[in-house]
Order: C-alpha cells, then structure tokens, then sequence
C-alpha cells in the first residue's frame, strides 16, 4: 500500500480525543509511543460487548457465555494475524508487554541453572531488564548486556561474541522506545538459534508500527501491549513458538487453567488457557482485536511511511535550532525522535510545549542504563502515531525554538 | 500565561545559579534525587551550633529544581535552623497551593508558586530543601515527599 491511500484527515476524524484542546491550543498530541489515542470503532467495540456479549468465557451452557467466548478467542485469532503466527493458540493474552515479560522472565526462569546466561542489550525498556534481575538473583544466572554504539545501534560483532554454550535466553527490543532503533531482529535471532538460545522479542513500540512477522523473524516469543496499538488499557498479548510454549511452565494460577484441581495433584490446560488464569479482560480483548484490525484495514506498511515521514521531518526542521542534539541516529529507526537542547532541561521544555497544545514525553522513558551510557539524565522524545501530521512537527518546532530563545 | 511559571527571576536564577559548587569541608551534606525526572541535588551546609552559616549546592536539575535550589541558598543563609526549616514548610504550602503565599516572608522564592498548576513539577521546587533540611539532620540521603 501507498501513501496516498493514506489520508491523515479521514483518520484523525476517526479519533474523538484529537478534536481537544490543551491551554487553547490544537492538542498536538506526540507520546504516541506511551500510549496512543483510540479511534471511536475501539472505543465502541469495548462498549457493544459490555451492552450486548457480557459473559464470562469458557463456562456456562448458555448462549451468551458462546458469544463471549467467541469474541475473545475471534481477538485471539486477530492478534495471530497482526504478528502472523500460525497458528491462534501460540497468543496468549495478558496485561500487557510488562507482564508478558515477568511471565517468561519467572517460567522460562525455571529451567535455568547457576551459571547459566541471559544476554540483554544496553538499550532495553526496564520491564526488559527487571524481571529478569529477579530471576538471575534467584537462580544464580548471569545477565550480559549487549553494548550499544554512539549513533544507538546493538554492536552486533560484541553480541555475537557474548554468544557461547551458556547463553540461555536473549531477550531484546524489536524497536527502542528511547532511540526510536529498529533493531535487526531477524539476524539477532538467527544467531541465538545456532547457539541453543531461545529469543523473546520486546514488540511493545514495533507492533503499532511496523508489520511483524514473528515466523520470518525467528522469534521464539514476541511480545506487545493493546494501549500502545490503539487499543484499551490493561490487555497485551504475546506469541509463543508452539513447541516452547507447550513445555513452559504456568506463571498465575487458578481457574480456568487447570484441567482438573485434587490437593494431591493439580493438572493443568494446554497453552494458552495454561497462561490466562481468572477471567480475563474481555472487553480489553475484544478492543484490541478491533484496534489490531483497525491496524490491517489502514496498512501496516502505509502506517510506517508516514510515521517515519513525519520523525523525519521533525529531526530536519529541529536540527536547524541551536543547541539541538539527537540520540538515536541509526539508519534503520521508527517513529520516534529523541533529543536535547543545550540550556533547555528537558522537564522544562515539555511544560513550555505543553502550554502551547505539545505533548511530549521527557524523562529517562524507563531505560536509565541507557542514558547513563550516553552520559545524560534524560531526553525530550516525540513520537508520532498514524494520526499525526506536518502541522504539529511544526508546533513542536516552534515550541522547541521559543524555549530555547526563552533560556538562553 | 506560561511567564506565571517561568519567570524572569527563575530563568536568571537557572542561567546563573548562586553558590553553586561543593563545601569543603562542610558541617553536614546530604543528597537528593527525584527519580520522576532525575534531577538530583546535593545540599552543603555550615553551622556556628545555631545559625546557617553558608550553604551551597551541587546537581544536575530542570530550571525550576536549580532556581529553588539557588533562591534557597541566599534565602537561609544567616538564618536559624529553626527558622529555615519554617521557612520550608511556608515553600512546601506555597508551591503545593495549599496556602497563600506571604510575599514578603518568601521574597523572590514566591516566583515558584506558578508549579502549583503544575502537581507534576512540585517536587522540583521542593527538592532542595528536603535535602537541606536532610542535611541539617544529619542524614546523607533526602526522604523525598
């Protein structure tokens, strides 16, 4: 698909909370990498369920319990789609990529043992870095971190020598939340194979942005988070490889896991009822099936054009103001500017443009490791979503020059 | 309307912060971190037993952490310690608009009472002084509010 089937205009109208305004300002709204904004068919397929389907799922013999089963293994079967897996039951629904995280940290955790090790990458999200700090301090597993160069690209020549026989897991970022890198994930995987390791994606800032394939990529778990892909909050989901999420131990437990409950011997479901104890967020899932096709219907591959026409932009026109510096400068990157301005702090600069109608983003964006390889406490970061546009890369612009005009 | 906040006061005070640099040796220091943003603060200070003699500051901060942190120094110097921590809790009320600010009492400190509009950036104006008054009592490290 091209750009020009994208009109920016007819999808903005689809998005209520973008007719608002901030200070009396045009919100111009460029934390789309925190959360996105929700077109109206998510914000009324949540609702149509709640009014119409409302039931809890797997039990029941009546009508409506079908229908709500329905509807969240029909978003099941949507996310397969988006990440294009092969198949519905390798999703498994959860809070979010947080969550999925802490999942595969603690129950691919189990099969691991003292000396083992897990190689993470210096420009992973904390909820890439903790989880499996807990594991490493509860089992005696080494953590490694693959470096990252000046321009913010994995330094794959280190990372294939911290490949050996006891490198167990490599969890990394598909796309940098903090430097807006797409990192080469399919080679990253490749390699991880030969060595006997099994690869987890964090996919929370590539799956609103790019068209993933978790097969071509050679992941063995890929995870992402419904708020970040137009969807609701508080519903995320992640694909695992079917062999490996067979063997993976459950995380929670409790109903609708078990096969069968004695207090001798509790068994439990296949994946990915295994994953999914309690009810689930329903209504998050049925949501996110709407955004995720909301997604298809617009164009995975239009949707990234534009987003990285616009980053573009915005890294053009801001270069030119004083003081301006970008981190993040790798070839192959999404949607997302990171940068500073010399004399500005960037809490100071996100209130000047909040008072102008910009939101953006300052502070460490949960990666402190990283900033502190770059020497800094924190950067300023617009990110575009679909529905952004050149207007307000020119507020954010013009912002940008006047609190630099302002502090200087 | 955004002047409300970023006063000329508070920009100078930001441009050219006053003692700012490290005391050594000093009577007591503490330090202070807002994991929010990461502005951190390290507050000096010199007693004779009952009044502040001298305090300066060292840290990386937004303008609002420098500028409090700045205006604090030349606020409490010479005063008790008693009276400088009067003095906090008088810049906590104000800045959390929890209560009218005394112009006169607070002097150009009051320039900070534009964050109240802001709940986000409070703990910036208050950083300093929570690491002061650590400082005052003996500890190293700052109990954030």
């Amino acid at each position: 698909m091209t750009t020009e089937t994208f009109d920016v205009g007819i999808l903005r109208a689809q998005f209520p909370i973008l007719d608002r305004t901030l200070h009396g300002y045009p919100m111009a709204y460029l934390d789309s990498a925190a959360t996105a904004q929700k077109p109206r068919r998510v914000i009324e397929a949540t609702r149509a369920f709640y009014e119409t389907s409302n039931a809890n799922i797997n039990r029941g013999a009546y009508k409506l319990c079908q229908e709500a089963t329905e509807a969240y293994e029909g978003a099941r079967a949507t996310v397969a789609a988006h990440l294009n897996a092969a198949h519905p039951n390798e999703i498994v629904f959860v809070r979010g990529t947080t969550e999925a995280m802490n999942l595969l940290a603690h129950s691919l955790g189990q099969g691991l043992g003292p000396g083992d090790e897990i190689l993470l990458t210096h420009m992973e999200h904390h909820a890439n870095i903790v989880p499996w700090q807990l594991v490493a301090e509860r089992i005696g597993v080494t953590i490694r971190v693959v470096p990252v160069t000046e321009d913010g690209r994995l330094n794959l020549e280190a990372y294939r020598n911290m490949l050996g026989p006891r490198t167990r897991i490599v969890s990394v970022t598909h796309v940098s939340n903090a430097l807006g890198t797409v990192n080469p994930v399919c080679e990253i995987a490749r390699d991880a194979r030969s060595a006997g390791a099994i690869v987890v994606v964090d996919g929370a800032q590539a799956a609103p942005h790019l068209k993933v394939d978790v097969q071509a990529l050679g992941a063995d778990f890929y995870a992402f988070s419904g708020h970040k892909t137009y969807g609701p909050t508080g519903i995320g989901a992640f694909y695992g490889q079917r062999a490996l999420l067979e063997e993976l131990p459950p995380y929670q437990s409790g109903g609708d896991m078990i096969a069968r409950v004695s207090f001798e011997k509790t068994t439990f479901k296949a994946a990915p009822q295994r994953f999914e104890a309690g009810t689930p967020n329903i209504a998050g899932a049925v949501g996110l099936g709407e955004a995720l096709r909301f997604l298809a219907e617009t164009g995975m591959d239009a949707i990234s054009a534009h987003e990285c026409e616009l980053a573009e932009l915005a890294r053009k026109k801001l270069a030119v103001v004083p003081g301006v510096r970008f981190y993040g400068t790798a070839p192959e990157r999404a949607g997302i500017v990171s940068f500073t301005v010399q004399g500005v702090h960037p809490h100071d600069l996100a209130t000047i443009l909040d008072r102008r109608g910009v939101a953006i983003r300052a502070g460490h964006h949960c990666c402190q490791p990283l900033w502190e390889r770059f020497g800094i406490p924190a950067t300023a970061r617009a990110s575009f979503g679909l529905y952004n546009t050149h207007q307000e890369v020119e507020a954010l612009v013009e912002g940008v020059s006047y609190a630099r005009e302002l502090f200087t | 309307m955004l002047d409300d906040l970023y006063q000329d006061v508070i920009l100078d005070h930001n441009r050219r912060p006053r003692n700012f640099g490290a005391m050594e040796p000093s009577d007591g220091h503490a330090e202070g971190h807002n994991p929010l943003c990461g502005d951190c603060v390290t507050v000096f200070v010199k007693t004779d037993g009952e009044r502040i003699v001298d305090v300066t500051f060292t840290g990386n901060g937004c303008a609002i952490s420098t500028a409090s942190a700045s205006m604090m120094t030349e606020a409490v110097t010479g005063k008790t310690v008693a009276e400088a921590l009067a003095l906090f809790d008088e810049v906590q009320g104000a800045v959390r608009g929890d209560a009218e600010p005394d112009d006169e009492s607070l002097g150009e400190i009051a320039a900070l009472c534009g964050v109240k509009d802001y709940p986000m950036r409070v703990k910036c104006a208050t950083l300093a002084w929570h690491t002061l008054k650590a400082a005052l009592e003996g500890a190293t490290v700052a109990e954030s509010d």
